[in-house]
């Protein structure tokens, strides 16, 4: 047996059969609860996941269930809102991801010094990752109400717009609702990353550069840029898969409408299989949506092989 | 040359203040509709504080509704979850912190696969399988689904605990002739605590925050929890904003409590699943 698990350093030969059996196995032991149960509650569902892309299976069709091949695909293929569900995910991808990285990213370097009542600022800045979800999607509902918000009345003071309307109804401007939300309760988490990576970097470089000559921007641009950088490589890389398939703020918000304007992927996949109780299509598109952020992986990996071979 | 430190003080502060506003401001309103009397909420508009308080919308919620229900649904999905998870993870991390093994890599691989693909791939699937069992619509079918969804990132949780903590204590007890789970249990359990109770914090709201499982999973009133019924709330009365803020406030308190519980390892905690919102 290859693997070590005593590391008490007595010799294997003085300790009996039985017991080195019992230390071999102690560390699958140790796993096997959580092993268990990610199969079954998540790698099963996977395969069964995959399985019914290819089949006709209707919640309330006892009749249904037969394997129909490609037909999901092909239905898919002509679906007019599932392409824009696409369109729609990489605007909501891109925007969010981008304001919360810049946004977090001016928090972090805010917060990066040290000054009076630091602790207090960063535990309010950062209260919004702790809101849940589905609370911080209606709480932003609710500010773009022209009803009970302010929102649209400011808007309109600023001569934003011709009457206090909500945006989340205006096909035109839906999208941003969500993506105000998302950006709201984002930031902290990619402030807090940042923070920790900024934290670590050794503060003599500055003192050093700053002997040297150097003024505010270029120490930014040589010292913290570049040792920033595999982290937020790293974040807004996870972050967008994360993001994309993220669809709670918009089902509670506009729940893809109005006319499919703010439907991302993830969102068409749950509609899917929660209002239409289709879950034959909405396996296949979940599988085409699989296959794109699995492309995705692969291009950034690549992306990173290439890179490193020219650095 | 004096004049420039201050300006610059002064607009870090100014910054600092505006995120702090943008942050709070959400939570802020929530808590003034939730406060603001029925016949001033359109009359007095977007005032920034009603010029009279009353908490009645509170006293409703709590006592017409079925919101303490779902209140405690919620509660006891979200306990049993955090405690379930960390029990599991507690041993996985210590394995993977403590061990080399064969499959070990496979192992992480597959707890960060777990990570990244698109949970609401499993909604269908799910609600498949745990329909013929009868555990759809109940609160035990949502908790074995969030313990599976938050394994592996409290393990990954747990390890970075564990590895914090020197080797050298276990083998010290096991050359006294302890084995290696007494040891883990005595003596390196203890000094994790604080990771423990970090863990139980995280995985609490993740579960308390959870939307699309329960909304799939569950049906009724009696079986919902706060997201399901809460959203059932706002699109059957629309109307009542001071009522649906209420709930809302009543909704944030846990996760505030939490938050102040985990602050310290927010760090760990976001790095260690890594993707982990």
């Amino acid at each position: 047996m290859a693997y070590v698990a005593r590391q008490d350093g007595l010799p294997a030969s003085r300790t009996p059969l039985m017991k080195r059996i019992a230390d071999g196995a102690a560390p699958y032991l140790y796993s096997a609860p959580a092993i268990i149960l990610i199969v079954a509650v998540m790698l099963v569902p996977l395969a069964l996941g995959v399985s019914y892309a290819f089949r006709d299976i209707q919640l309330l069709n006892p009749f249904s269930g037969a394997f129909i091949g490609l037909d999901h695909f092909r239905a898919l293929s002509q679906d007019q809102a599932f392409y824009r569900a696409l369109r729609n995910t990489l605007w909501w991808t891109g925007a969010s991801v981008f304001l919360q990285f810049f946004l977090g990213l001016i928090l972090a370097l805010l917060l990066d010094k040290p000054f009076y009542g630091r602790g207090l600022a960063q535990a309010l800045v950062f209260l919004p990752w702790a809101v849940p979800s589905f609370l911080a999607g209606l709480n932003w509902s609710w500010l773009f109400n022209p009803v009970v918000g302010p929102l649209p009345h400011w808007f309109y003071a600023l001569g934003l717009m011709s009457e206090p309307s909500n945006i989340l109804s205006d096909p035109q401007l839906a999208m941003w609702g969500p993506i105000i939300a998302n950006v709201w309760w984002g930031i902290p988490f990619f402030a807090i990353t940042l923070l920790a990576a900024l934290q670590a970097i050794p503060r003599d470089l500055y003192e050093a550069a700053s002997i040297d000559g150097a003024g505010p921007m270029q120490r930014f641009l040589s010292i913290t840029l570049p040792f920033l950088a595999p982290t937020i490589a790293i974040t807004i890389l996870l972050r967008t898969v994360w993001i994309s398939n993220f669809a709670d703020l918009i089902i509670v918000m506009t729940n893809g409408g109005p006319a499919d304007r703010t439907q991302i992927v993830a969102s068409y996949i749950f509609t899917q299989a929660f209002k239409r109780l289709d879950f034959g299509y909405a396996s296949a598109i979940a599988l085409v949506l699989l296959a794109l952020l699995l492309a995705y992986s692969m291009l950034i990996v690549i992306l990173r092989q290439w890179l490193l071979s020219k650095a | 040359m004096r004049a420039k430190p201050i300006l610059l003080i002064t607009a870090h502060r100014l910054a600092i203040l505006a995120y702090i506003a943008f942050a709070l401001f959400p939570l802020y309103w929530l808590l003034k509709v939730a406060v603001t009397p029925n016949d001033l909420l359109y009359s007095e508009g977007i005032r920034l504080w009603p010029s009279r308080a009353t908490l009645d919308h509170f006293d409703f919620v709590l006592r017409h509704s079925a919101f303490p229900t779902f209140f405690k649904n919620s509660l006891i999905v979200s306990g049993s979850t955090a405690v379930i998870v960390t029990l599991l993870a507690s041993l996985s991390g210590y394995a993977l912190s403590r061990f080399n093994f064969r499959g070990k890599y496979w192992l992480v691989a597959l707890m960060l696969l777990t990570q990244m693909f698109p949970l609401v791939m499993l909604v269908a699937p799910i609600f498949k399988i745990l329909s013929p069992m009868g555990l759809t619509n109940s609160l035990t079918g949502l908790v074995i689904v969030y313990t599976a969804f938050n394994v592996p990132f409290a393990t990954f949780l747990m390890q970075s605990f564990f590895d914090g903590i020197p080797k050298d204590l276990e083998e010290a007890a096991m050359i006294d002739g302890a084995t290696q789970f007494v040891a883990f249990r005595q003596i390196i359990l203890p000094l994790t605590l604080p990771g423990i109770a970090a863990t139980l914090g995280f995985v609490f709201t993740a579960a308390w925050s959870e939307l699309l499982f329960s909304l799939m999973l569950i049906s009724g009133n009696d079986q919902a929890t706060f997201p399901v019924g809460l959203l059932s709330f706002v699109s059957k009365f629309s109307v009542d904003f001071g009522q649906m803020m209420a709930a809302g406030v009543l909704a944030l308190i846990p996760a505030c409590l939490f938050f102040l519980l985990i602050q310290r390892y927010l760090v760990q905690g976001l790095t260690a699943g890594a993707v982990k919102g």
